[in-house]
């Protein structure tokens, strides 16, 4: 079957010109979602009209088919992560899996005990699935986190006590792309008889995951931030040494070995297997590729411009990840005057809460330079020349909002800003 | 959110972008907004002590799109008024010139701070000119 793709129309009113081999806008927010690889799509069609049948109809081929579609699915998502297939649930995405394994485990757990910790710079999906069961009688330690980005075990160690059932933190971080050390956690954990899951979102595909080397218990993962399609993911449930069990947040007609009823979403199933099995084949080489491009884009930028500040571990860090302030340059105006690039910003302004990101927060990243940061997620489709470009209008547009800004004009006049007394604060 | 064509317009040409001598007698300069906030707005006017009318105008502004918008559009429409008009500028008046989205409503109130700062600190220099002159006799 042919995959004659249709990209929607171009999205740009730019009046910039794009260099030879450069097509804009450009994405370049691959930590948001990810343009779903074409194989994967092709892999996919089959199973809307061809191969319509209910994975759970056990007594006819078109059952059997999709049956067989979903099981090839589970084969290779295990295989990319080292596990086995019947640890292998599938959701409708990660902020699912989170839920299922925080709210699943806490249930199941909660004569052993009613502690979990968790880290101040977990997604929503965690920390508001931990704020709801606080609400139920839970107790939860948010962890802080070091400059870096990065936890410290010992905190972490002194964090676990009698009554601690779950430790949930994220294998890399979706602002800064941080890598928390999840085998070192895991084998905490393990030692002190905790279960541990990670939501594995923005690592999985990106940077090698094991669940037998790294003693991981419970994984998130989900299909459209390694080019498969939204709306499903999976859970990874460990099935021995030891055997983690979990209550089902969603009840039904048992699907998923009683873990998570619903129709199986087929489809998108087959697109996370392939995904997946794409991932396991090109990981290496991918990672290796999507770094180089990220230390140019790095150099390009921070090279050219004076007060850029990396926010998070450089080395421990997802390939494609960059995460830069731009002192006295207010975020959103520079997602505006470079509108032909997708990526994204922890200024406030950007978000819904009219709050700086909490994540850059949590580094100690003054609310300052939280407003001035840019977030880039290169990914599979970027190119040299794109990252080029990026760098070039990013230079551009910081270097004019900086005559533009009263706070560099008064940096440039020896004025220290943290001095300065700020009046008429609009909120 | 997609941003209106006059904020488009004032944040890919700002007009009166610059500073003037803020030590000048003639020059008001406000300060107004913090960086943890997201927004400073420096405006700058000139006026003519003879007719009160603001013959210049500048801004530097740190803040979204619409914070320099809200600004630049302040800066033009102060240009020429006394500076009792230019008082009568309201943040509403902003808001419906640049159709501004409720989020960003801020935006437009710094705004008209930032103009009342500048008149006030220029007021200032106007009253303690008569002291500074007679300390120095």
């Amino acid at each position: 079957m042919s995959t004659d793709v249709k990209i929607p129309q171009e999205l740009s009113f730019t009046q910039h010109s794009a260099p030879q081999g450069v097509k804009l806008p450009i994405y370049m927010d691959n930590h948001a979602t990810t343009p779903m690889d074409p194989r994967v799509l092709e892999e996919m069609l089959p199973y809307f009209v061809e191969k319509f049948g209910n994975s759970a109809s056990r007594n006819h081929s078109f059952g059997w088919a999709a049956e067989e579609g979903v099981e090839t699915a589970r084969e290779r998502i295990a295989k990319l992560i080292g596990a086995t297939t019947k640890e292998i649930i599938f959701t409708s995405g990660a902020t699912e899996s989170d839920n299922l394994a925080i709210k699943g485990v806490a249930e199941m757990y909660r004569e052993k005990g009613n502690h979990i910790i968790t880290a101040v710079t977990e997604h929503k999906a965690v920390l508001d699935t931990c704020k709801r069961l606080e609400k139920n009688g839970y107790r939860v330690t948010y962890m802080p986190v070091q400059k870096d980005g990065l936890i410290d075990l010992d905190d972490l160690k002194r964090a676990i006590d009698d009554k601690t059932i779950l430790v949930t933190i994220m294998a890399a971080n979706n602002e800064i792309g941080v890598l928390q050390p999840i085998a070192e956690i895991g084998r905490l954990c393990h030692e002190r008889g905790v279960i541990f899951h990670t939501d594995a979102v923005q690592a999985i595909g990106k940077v090698p995951i094991d669940v037998v080397k790294q003693n991981i218990d419970l994984a998130s993962i989900t299909g459209h931030k390694i080019y498969g399609p939204k709306g499903v993911g999976a859970l990874y449930v460990r099935r021995k040494n030891p055997r983690v069990q979990i209550s089902a947040i969603i009840d039904g007609g048992g699907h998923e070995r009683g873990m998570r009823s619903g129709t199986l979403n087929v489809p998108g199933i087959v697109g996370l297997g392939k995904a997946c099995a794409i991932a396991s084949e090109e990981m290496s080489r991918e990672a290796a590729e999507l770094g180089a491009l990220r230390d140019r884009l790095r150099e390009r930028i921070m090279n050219r411009l004076d007060e850029t500040y990396i926010n998070g571990s450089v080395e421990h860090r997802l390939p494609g990840n960059l995460n830069i302030s731009f002192a006295y340059v207010e975020g959103e105006s520079l997602l505006m005057g470079i509108n032909d690039i997708a990526v994204s910003s922890g200024s406030a302004c950007t978000s819904a809460t009219l709050e700086p990101s909490y994540v850059l927060k949590a580094l100690g990243t003054g609310d300052d330079l939280a407003h001035s940061s840019i977030r880039f997620g290169i990914g599979r489709f970027n190119t040299a020349a794109e990252v080029d470009y990026v760098a070039d209008r990013l230079v551009e547009t910081v270097e004019r909002l900086r005559e533009l800004s009263p706070l560099y004009e008064m940096a440039k006049e020896g004025i220290n800003l943290k001095d300065v007394k700020w009046a008429g604060e609009a909120h | 959110m997609s941003y209106s064509d006059k904020v488009i317009d004032h944040y890919n040409n700002p007009r009166n972008v610059g500073s003037m001598d803020k030590s000048s007698a003639d020059v008001g300069t406000g300060l107004v907004g913090a960086p943890e906030c997201g927004d400073v707005m420096k405006p700058q006017i000139k006026v003519n002590r003879e007719t009160n009318v603001i013959e210049e105008a500048k801004f530097k502004t740190f803040g979204c799109g619409s914070a320099i918008a809200s600004s630049s559009l302040a800066t033009e429409w102060v240009k020429g008024k006394t500076v009792d008009e230019a008082l009568a500028i309201k943040n509403m008046d902003i808001v419906k010139e640049l159709s501004l989205p409720p989020v960003k409503i801020h935006c437009s109130v710094l705004a008209e701070d930032a103009i009342r700062a500048a008149i006030g600190d220029w007021k200032k220099k106007q009253e303690s000119a008569k002291p500074v002159a007679a300390l120095a006799q």
